[in-house]
C-alpha cells in the first residue's frame, strides 16, 4: 500500500484494526516520506528510524490495545525523553539526555504511540518563525522561501509534509496554533493544567502547554485524550476527569453560541486573512451556529503583558543554564562568574538573550511594581473578559490565529516588534489558561494556508473540538497537501 | 557612655522529614556526596517541585507553638541567585505572603520573663555544599542537602544582649525538639542563626546602622560573636568611626568577625511567585487538627511538675529540658506514683550513667517499668537504697528487670527474723562491753551492734529489721 504517510492516524488506526497494514509499513512510508521530503522542510533535528521499526513491533506484539498503536509521532525539542537528545533547539543544552521522559512521552508510550524523531523549534520556544533554532531553520512545506511560523515550527511542518502522522508541540503565547495555522495544519493549546508540564523544559511555566499537532480535529481530539489528565508530578495540573474527546465530534454546529471578538479584527490584518475567517463565520451561521459580536476590551494589552511575564519566568528558568551540571560549559573558566558569563554567552542565541534580560530587568527592585505586579493585573483583566463572556453563555470564540499568513525567511528577524505581533491573536489565550484550536480556513491566492482560531472555557476543550471537527466536516482545506 | 546593642536573630531550621521539600529523595545526614539527589532535586530542565506535606505540617506546627498567626494561602516566591550549591539558581522560598507573623518566645531574663516577638516563620528550600579542596584548581558540589525542608524563624529586634540571644535560641530549640521538628543540632548544620546587631545610646529608641553577622556554628559561638560585635561596634562610636550597613563572618579561631560585603553590593533576588506551585489555601481544619496535636510546651509542662507532682522547681525545669526525658518520668509514674523519688534517681545515678556512655535517654535499654520496679523493691524493703545503686547500673547495661538481676545475683536483703537472730546473737556475744554500755542506757552503742550484724550479712540484712531483731534479743537478755 502507497501513501500510508498522508493518513490521518484514525485512518491508520482504521487500516491495522482490519489487518491490512502493520505498524511497521507506516514507520517504513513515514519514514521514506521524510527521507525524501525533509531535506527542502527541516522539520526534523533527528528521526530514529531503527528505533521507531523496534517499538513498532514492539507495539504490535502488545496486543493491538492501546489508542495510538504503532502510530508515529514527532516530538518537539523541548520535551524530555530518557536517554534521548533533548536540547530546545540550543547550544546551551548540545548533548543534553535527560534522565526520565516528561509525562506526555509516557502517556504516548502507554498507549503504544511510537516516537519518530524530533521536530526542530526556536531556541527555548522563543520565536515565531523557528529562525531561532541554533540548528538550521526550519521552512514552510508550501513556500520554502516563507517560514513555517513557531515556535513549534519543525512539528507544524512535519505533519503538514506527511513527515509524521502527529506531532507534539508546546504553546506559551501561540507556539503551537500559529505555526499551525501557517503551515495548515490543526493544532490545540489545551487549558492551562489539562496536560501535564512534566518534562517539558519551561520556557514560562505559568503559561506553557504541551498540546497535539495533528492533520484533522478527529486525531487532535484523539492524542489530547491520550496526553491529558493530572499528573502528581505537576502541582498545576488539574485533577478533574478526561472526557472522551472523540464522542464530542458530533459532527454539527447546529445550535452552537459562537462570539466574534471585534478587538480581533484590527486594521492592518491581511485582508486575504480577514476575508477567510468571515467567510467561515458566514458558513457556520449558515450550518445553525448562533454568532455575535462580542467584547474582549483588554486584548490591546495581552502583547506587553505577556512579553513582561513570559520573559521574566524565562529569565529564571533559564538561570539553571549555567555550565555547573549539564549541557554547554566554556572552555577553561577562570573564576565561577567567568564560568557563568562565557558559558552563557555563548550558549545563548540572540532572541534567548534578548529575552532573559528583559525578564531580569521587569524583576529588578525598583522596577517590579511598575511592569511585573501591573501586568499580573492587567492579566487577571484579560482573564476576566474571558470568563465574562463564556458565563454569558458562549461555547466558543471565532478569531483569526494569526494576522498574516506566512512571512519570507529573514523578514521579520531583524525586527523583534514585528515577529512578536504575529501572536497578537493567541497570546491573550495562554494569559487567560483558556484553551483554543487552530484549523485550517482557506487559502491565501499564492496558496499560503490560513487558520482561524476556536477558543472555549477553561476545561471545555470538547466544545472547541465540537465546533472545529464540524467546519472540517463542511470544508475540506484541511484534507489539501503541499507539493514537495 | 552607655550603649545598649539591639539584635534580631535569622534562624535556619532543618525539619526533620523523611523525604526533601520538593521531591522523595531521602533527608538522611551523610551518604557519599550527590547520592542522594534526583533530577528534582538537581534542577534538571523540565522537570517540577511538588511540596510535601509534611514539611507544611511542621512548619504549621512551629508557627502555632510560637504563637503566630497562620496564613490562610500558602504561597511560594523564587529567590533568585546565581551560585554553584544552588542547582536552579534559584532557591524556592516565601516572600511578602508567609505561612505565618506575629509570634513571641518567651525567655528568662535575669530572673524576669521577656518576650522577644516572632517577625515571621516560613518555609524554604535548602541548598547544596561547596567543597574547595586544597590546592585544587576547582571546586567540587555536593546536592545531598539540597532541598531539605527549611524553616526561617525571624525575631524581631528585641533581644538586647549575647546572652538574651543565647537564651533565645536554646529556648526555641527546646521547642522545635518538643514539636519533634528538627534536631537543632548546630554543629551538624541543622540549626544555623545570622544576628542582624546595632547600637544605640541608652534610653534611645530609634535604631542605628546594623551589621549582619553569619557563620556562627555554635550556640556559644554565637553569644561570642556578638560580644564582639558589640564590643566593635561601641569601639567605632566611641571613636568617632562610622559603622557601615554590611555583612560580617564570625571567624571562630580568631574570634573576630570580619567584614565579608556591603550591603550596596547586595543581591537583587528577584523575587516573584513561583508559578510552578499555584498558591492554594490552607484549610483551617487542617491547622487546628495540629493546633490540637500539638504536645504540651515545656513551660506547661514544668508548671505541672511542680504544681500537681509537687517537684521542686529545679527538678521539673531539669526533667522537662528534654521531652523524651520527661516522657520517661511521666511513664514511670504510671508504674509507681513516686514523683521525687523517681525524680532523684533520674537526674542522680540514670542521668550519670547517660553521660558517662554518651547516651541519650531513647537510647537507655532500661525501661520506665523496670526503673518503677526498682523503686518498689527498695521500698518493700527488699534491697537497700545502695544496693539499688549497683543494681540500677546493670540495669541499665542489661535491660533486665530488677527482680531479675536480684534473683540472679542474690542480693536480696535479709529480711528474714530467725536468720537475723542468729547473726543477732553472735554479734551480742561477740560485743560484751557494747552489751552492757547499752544496758546502761547508752543508746548509740546499738548502732555499732547493727554494723556488725551488715558485716557479718555482708551488706545484705535489712537495717530496720537488724535494729528491732537487736532490741528485742537484748530486752530478752535483761
Amino acid at each position: 500500500m502507497d501513501n500510508l504517510y498522508s493518513l490521518t492516524a484514525n485512518e491508520l488506526l482504521a487500516l491495522m484494526d482490519k489487518r491490512s497494514v502493520r505498524p511497521e509499513d507506516i514507520i517504513e512510508s513515514v519514514c521514506s516520506r521524510a527521507q525524501s521530503v525533509d531535506g527542502k522542510v527541516k522539520g526534523y533535528l533527528s528521526i530514529d528510524r531503527e528505533g521507531a521499526l523496534a517499538r513498532a513491533a514492539a507495539a504490535e506484539s502488545r496486543a493491538a490495545q492501546g489508542k495510538l498503536r504503532g502510530i508515529p509521532v514527532a516530538i518537539k525539542d523541548n520535551i524530555c525523553i530518557e536517554g534521548e537528545l533533548t536540547t530546545c533547539a540550543s547550544k546551551i543544552l548540545r548533548g543534553f539526555r535527560p534522565p526520565y521522559n516528561a509525562t506526555v512521552i509516557e502517556k504516548l508510550k502507554a498507549e503504544g504511540a511510537v516516537v519518530l524523531g524530533r521536530a526542530n523549534m526556536d531556541e527555548f520556544a522563543f520565536g515565531s518563525s523557528c529562525e531561532n533554532s541554533s540548528y538550521f531553520p526550519t521552512l514552510n512545506p508550501w513556500d520554502t522561501s516563507r517560514i513555517p511560523g513557531g515556535s513549534s515550527g519543525g512539528s507544524a511542518a512535519v505533519v503538514a509534509a506527511d513527515e509524521a502522522v502527529m506531532a507534539l508541540g508546546s504553546d506559551t503565547g501561540g507556539s503551537i496554533r500559529q505555526p499551525a495555522a501557517l503551515c495548515g495544519v490543526v493544532g490545540m493549546k489545551p487549558t492551562y493544567g489539562r496536560v501535564s508540564r512534566y518534562g517539558l523544559i519551561a520556557f514560562a511555566s505559568s503559561l506553557d502547554q504541551i498540546g497535539p499537532l495533528t492533520k484533522d480535529v478527529r486525531d487532535s481530539a484523539l492524542l489530547l485524550g491520550v496526553i491529558a489528565g493530572y499528573d502528581e508530578k505537576d502541582s498545576t495540573s488539574v485533577n478533574i476527569p478526561v472526557p472522551d474527546y472523540l464522542s464530542c465530534l458530533t459532527g454539527d454546529i447546529r445550535g452552537m453560541k459562537i462570539g466574534i471578538p471585534k478587538e480581533y479584527f484590527v486594521d492592518g490584518m491581511d485582508k486575504e486573512v480577514d476575508a477567510a475567517v468571515k467567510e467561515a463565520i458566514a458558513l457556520l451561521k449558515d450550518k445553525g451556529a448562533q454568532v455575535s459580536e462580542v467584547s474582549l476590551p483588554h486584548t490591546e494589552y495581552a502583547v506587553a503583558v505577556y512579553y513582561i511575564l513570559a520573559t521574566a519566568e524565562a529569565s529564571s528558568n533559564l538561570a539553571r543554564f549555567d555550565g555547573v551540571q549539564f549541557g554547554h560549559r566554556c572552555e577553561d573558566p577562570q573564576n565561577i562568574l567567568d564560568m557563568y558569563e562565557r558559558t552563557r554567552g555563548e550558549g545563548f542565541g540572540a532572541e534567548a538573550k534578548r529575552r532573559i534580560i528583559l525578564g531580569t530587568y521587569v524583576l529588578s527592585s525598583g522596577y517590579y511594581d511598575a511592569y511585573y505586579l501591573k501586568a499580573q493585573k492587567v492579566r487577571a483583566l484579560i482573564k476576566d473578559d474571558f470568563d465574562r463572556v463564556f458565563k454569558a453563555g458562549l461555547d466558543c470564540i471565532l478569531t483569526p490565529t494569526s494576522p498574516t499568513p506566512a512571512f519570507r525567511v529573514g523578514e521579520r528577524s531583524s525586527d523583534p516588534l514585528s515577529m512578536y505581533l504575529s501572536d497578537i491573536f493567541t497570546i491573550s489565550v495562554n494569559l487567560a489558561g483558556v484553551p483554543a484550536i487552530s484549523v485550517p480556513c482557506g487559502f491565501t491566492k499564492s496558496g499560503l494556508p490560513i487558520g482561524m482560531q476556536l477558543i472555549g472555557d477553561f476545561f471545555r476543550e470538547g466544545k472547541i473540538l465540537r465546533a472545529a471537527h464540524a467546519y472540517e466536516c463542511y470544508t475540506d482545506w484541511h484534507k489539501r497537501s503541499p507539493i514537495l | 557612655m552607655d550603649y545598649e546593642p539591639v539584635i534580631g536573630l535569622e534562624v535556619h531550621v532543618q525539619v526533620k522529614t523523611a523525604s526533601k521539600m520538593f521531591c522523595g529523595c531521602t533527608t538522611e545526614f551523610g551518604g557519599s556526596p550527590n547520592s542522594h539527589t534526583c533530577p528534582v532535586c538537581l534542577g534538571f530542565p523540565g522537570v517540577l517541585p511538588v511540596l510535601n506535606k509534611k514539611a507544611l505540617l511542621s512548619a504549621v506546627r512551629t508557627a502555632l507553638a510560637v504563637g503566630c498567626k497562620i496564613s490562610s494561602e500558602v504561597k511560594f516566591h523564587r529567590k533568585n541567585y546565581f551560585y554553584p550549591d544552588l542547582p536552579k539558581d534559584y532557591q524556592i522560598s516565601q516572600y511578602d505572603e508567609p505561612l505565618s507573623e506575629d509570634g513571641k518566645v518567651d525567655i528568662d531574663a535575669g530572673g524576669k520573663v521577656k518576650t522577644i516577638r516572632v517577625k515571621r516563620v516560613h518555609m524554604e528550600e535548602d541548598a547544596g555544599k561547596l567543597i574547595h579542596e586544597e590546592g585544587e584548581n576547582s571546586s567540587l558540589v555536593d546536592f545531598n542537602r539540597c532541598g531539605m525542608p527549611l524553616l526561617e524563624i525571624v525575631s524581631e529586634p528585641d533581644i538586647n544582649s549575647p546572652e538574651e540571644a543565647y537564651r533565645y535560641l536554646t529556648k526555641l530549640k527546646l521547642l522545635l525538639r518538643y514539636l519533634d521538628v528538627s534536631d537543632c543540632d548546630m554543629e551538624k548544620g541543622s540549626l544555623r542563626c545570622d544576628a542582624n546587631i546595632s547600637i544605640r545610646k541608652k534610653g534611645d529608641t530609634g535604631l542605628g546602622t546594623k551589621a549582619e553577622v553569619k557563620n556562627m556554628n555554635s550556640f556559644k559561638g554565637v553569644r561570642s560573636a556578638l560580644e564582639y560585635e558589640i564590643e566593635r561596634q561601641v569601639k567605632c562610636a566611641e571613636t568617632g568611626e562610622r559603622i557601615v550597613m554590611e555583612t560580617r563572618l564570625w571567624d571562630p579561631d580568631r574570634c573576630v568577625t570580619i567584614s565579608m560585603r556591603s550591603k550596596e553590593e547586595a543581591h537583587d533576588y528577584r523575587y516573584f511567585p513561583e508559578p510552578d506551585l499555584v498558591p492554594f489555601a490552607l484549610d483551617p481544619s487542617v491547622v487546628e487538627s495540629e493546633r490540637k496535636g500539638l504536645p504540651e510546651l515545656p513551660e506547661a509542662k514544668k508548671a505541672r511538675f511542680i504544681g500537681s507532682l509537687g517537684l521542686p522547681e529545679y527538678d521539673a525545669e531539669v526533667l522537662t529540658q528534654e521531652k523524651a526525658n520527661a516522657d520517661y518520668f511521666e511513664a514511670c509514674l504510671k508504674y509507681y506514683d513516686k514523683p521525687k523519688v523517681i525524680s532523684n534517681w533520674l537526674m542522680g545515678d540514670i542521668s550519670a550513667y547517660m553521660n558517662s556512655k554518651g547516651i541519650s535517654i531513647n537510647e537507655l535499654k532500661m525501661e520506665p517499668q523496670a526503673l518503677a520496679g526498682l523503686i518498689r523493691e527498695i521500698d518493700s524493703g527488699k534491697i537497700s537504697g545502695k544496693m539499688a545503686k549497683d543494681i540500677v547500673l546493670r540495669m541499665c547495661e542489661t535491660g533486665k528487670d530488677a527482680s531479675a538481676i536480684i534473683s540472679e545475683s542474690g542480693l536480696s536483703q535479709i529480711s528474714d527474723a530467725s536468720q537475723l537472730e542468729k547473726f543477732a546473737d553472735e554479734a551480742i556475744a561477740e560485743n560484751v562491753k557494747t552489751v552492757e554500755d547499752f544496758t546502761k542506757g547508752k543508746d548509740s552503742a546499738l548502732m555499732f551492734l547493727v554494723g556488725q550484724v551488715m558485716k557479718k550479712t555482708k551488706g545484705k540484712a535489712n537495717p530496720a529489721m537488724v535494729n528491732e531483731v537487736l532490741r528485742k534479743r537484748l530486752a530478752a537478755k535483761k
